[in-house]
């Protein structure tokens, strides 16, 4: 397991936490949470973490090939939320390209890290908003097809 | 700081501290030593042996000095098991004992034996019937909890001794979250073993005992010396043995007062609960149970982030979620009282003891509400 290092992030002081002051303040303050409406919809993404349990929707809605609006919900432990609060800070305002190459790590690293036994958490957000991606293009498809 | 953790360790009693500290300094001989030091500590020994002995109502020959609660259930499992391996290889047990019984269980079934794992009904109560039905000639051993540790529920040792009884089959009873918690006496349990451990009851971590009562077939699991009388080999930890003396004496002395007034403190709390949170359980609740512990369920939130959200207000409270130990299923005893996977996930305990004011319960119950809420407007089940 990763051990955290106190920097000034992480100083060591009020409640011996093992997350940054960062993540804590995602946890506190999750940005975007929320569900987007069925018109405002262009990608929808459903994940779970069968190894935790942990569960997460995400809504986007996109305009000029660009992610406009996020929303997420989140079931789960403080590290699936804070990283997801993470995940849609990263995205909101890129373009569908540059969302797409979003990783898990800049995710941690936004963050200022995260504990080792924890990591698996921030592939649940990437992996939710890969799922909007890929739905939305689905959705662009079923519309091409129809007549 | 709020503490709500007692069954997980209990801070030191300042008067446990002092006799520790007394003896460190001027009782460090070995209890073995053929010289004045080694007297010295050896009466030392014999005196904190004869105050446990006295406390819970038994021999002082009859205690087994060990290091954790752990080691006094592997001792009293493989120590009976291989003692009468000849006899039988079936060990009875429940599905919600602690780790150190189930997985010392896991260990003998790979050596051979056959174990049985009764079930519990929904309150959490090891269910009779099939525990009697299960019991055949070759059972050599019946292992179950007094109380157990994440809801507090009390199970029926009493009858459960009475069927060891008819059919001569050892009993052990696992009574690390019971002893200094409810005033009993050893012979009331009827139990050839019982585990006991010191920082349960503001002693010691690093002292525990298991009681062997006289007659009860037992091996050693750790040999040497002839320390303990031959059950269990090591140079004694005395500052330790002291501690869990003074320890479990005072907390004897008054646990009938203390528990009536945790029992009060720990049901106001659970009606308060009941009243400003929707939807939560309180697990075990028609159940007897242990005077502090309550334990609760939130559907729809992560245990762990409540345990966050009251950890940054400054209360400590804690669960066996998955997320946090990597465990593949959270709370192996929620689930046998057949709380579904997503609400075990989501359930806490809170653990009360001789800290616990009412003032701390009032913030708990506001900082709980309001975690909860957030928690809830974040949720996606």
């Amino acid at each position: 397991m990763e051990r955290e290092t106190r920097t000034e992030e992480n100083p060591g002081h009020g409640p011996t936490l093992p997350y940054t002051k960062t993540l804590l303040e995602h946890f506190v303050n999750p940005r975007n949470v929320g569900e987007l409406s069925e018109e405002e919809t262009d990608g929808f993404g459903l994940v779970g973490d069968p190894s935790c349990g942990d569960q997460m929707k995400l809504w986007i809605s996109v305009s000029d090939e660009r992610i406009e609006k996020i929303a997420f919900k989140s079931f789960g432990c403080p590290g699936a939320i804070a990283t997801s609060s993470a995940l849609t800070t990263l995205a909101e305002g890129r373009t569908l390209e540059e969302a797409r190459r979003i990783t898990d790590d800049d995710v941690i690293e936004l963050l200022g890290g995260i504990p080792g036994h924890k990591r698996h958490c921030s592939l649940l957000g990437v992996r939710a908003l890969q799922a909007a991606l890929e739905d939305r293009e689905q959705r662009l498809q079923q519309k091409a097809t129809q007549p | 700081m709020i503490y709500l953790d007692h069954n997980a360790t209990t801070p030191l009693h300042p008067q446990v501290l002092e006799a520790m500290v007394t003896c460190l300094q001027e009782h460090w001989g070995n209890p073995s030593s053929p010289h004045s030091l080694g007297n010295q500590a050896r009466m030392v020994m014999q005196e904190a042996r004869a105050r446990i002995a006295e406390s819970v109502g038994c021999e002082p020959s009859e205690v087994v000095f060990c290091s954790s609660g752990t080691e006094a259930d592997n001792l009293a499992l493989r120590g009976v098991a291989r003692a009468l391996r000849a006899r039988g290889n079936h060990i009875v047990t429940t599905a919600i004992e602690h780790h150190a019984v189930l997985h010392t269980c896991d260990a003998l079934q790979e050596e051979g034996f056959r174990v049985t794992r009764v079930p519990v009904d929904p309150q959490g109560v090891v269910d009779l019937k099939a525990l009697n039905q299960s019991l055949t000639d070759q059972t050599i051993l019946i292992s179950v909890m007094h109380a157990n540790n994440e809801t507090g529920v009390l199970q029926p040792v009493e009858e459960i001794a009475e069927m060891a009884a008819r059919r001569e089959i050892p009993f052990h009873v696992d009574a690390v979250q019971t002893v200094g918690k409810l005033p009993f006496r050893l012979p009331d349990l009827r139990a050839g073993l019982v585990s006991l451990s010191a920082h349960k009851f503001y002693g010691p971590r690093g002292a525990a005992a298991l009681i062997v009562r006289e007659g009860t077939p037992l091996r050693p699991i750790l040999t040497g010396g002839s320390h303990e009388h031959g059950q269990r080999a090591g140079t004694e930890n005395l500052a330790g043995l002291v501690g869990l003396a003074k320890a479990l004496e005072l907390a004897v002395q008054d646990a009938s007062e203390e528990g009536r007034r945790l029992t009060a403190l720990r049901d106001d709390l659970e009606a308060r609960l009941l009243s400003s949170i929707p939807e939560i359980r309180i697990n075990g609740a028609q159940a007897r149970r242990v005077p502090n512990t309550s334990n609760v369920t939130f559907p729809g939130v992560d245990g762990e982030s409540i345990i966050l959200g009251l950890d940054l207000a400054g209360i400590c409270v804690s669960t066996g979620s998955a997320c946090s130990t990597g465990e593949p299923e959270p709370s192996h005893v929620l689930r046998e009282m057949g709380v579904s996977r997503r609400d075990a996930q989501g359930s806490i305990r809170l653990s009360l003891g001789r800290g616990t004011r009412q003032e701390d319960l009032d913030l708990t119950v506001k900082a709980l509400t309001d975690t909860v809420a957030r928690l809830r407007r974040i949720t996606s089940v």
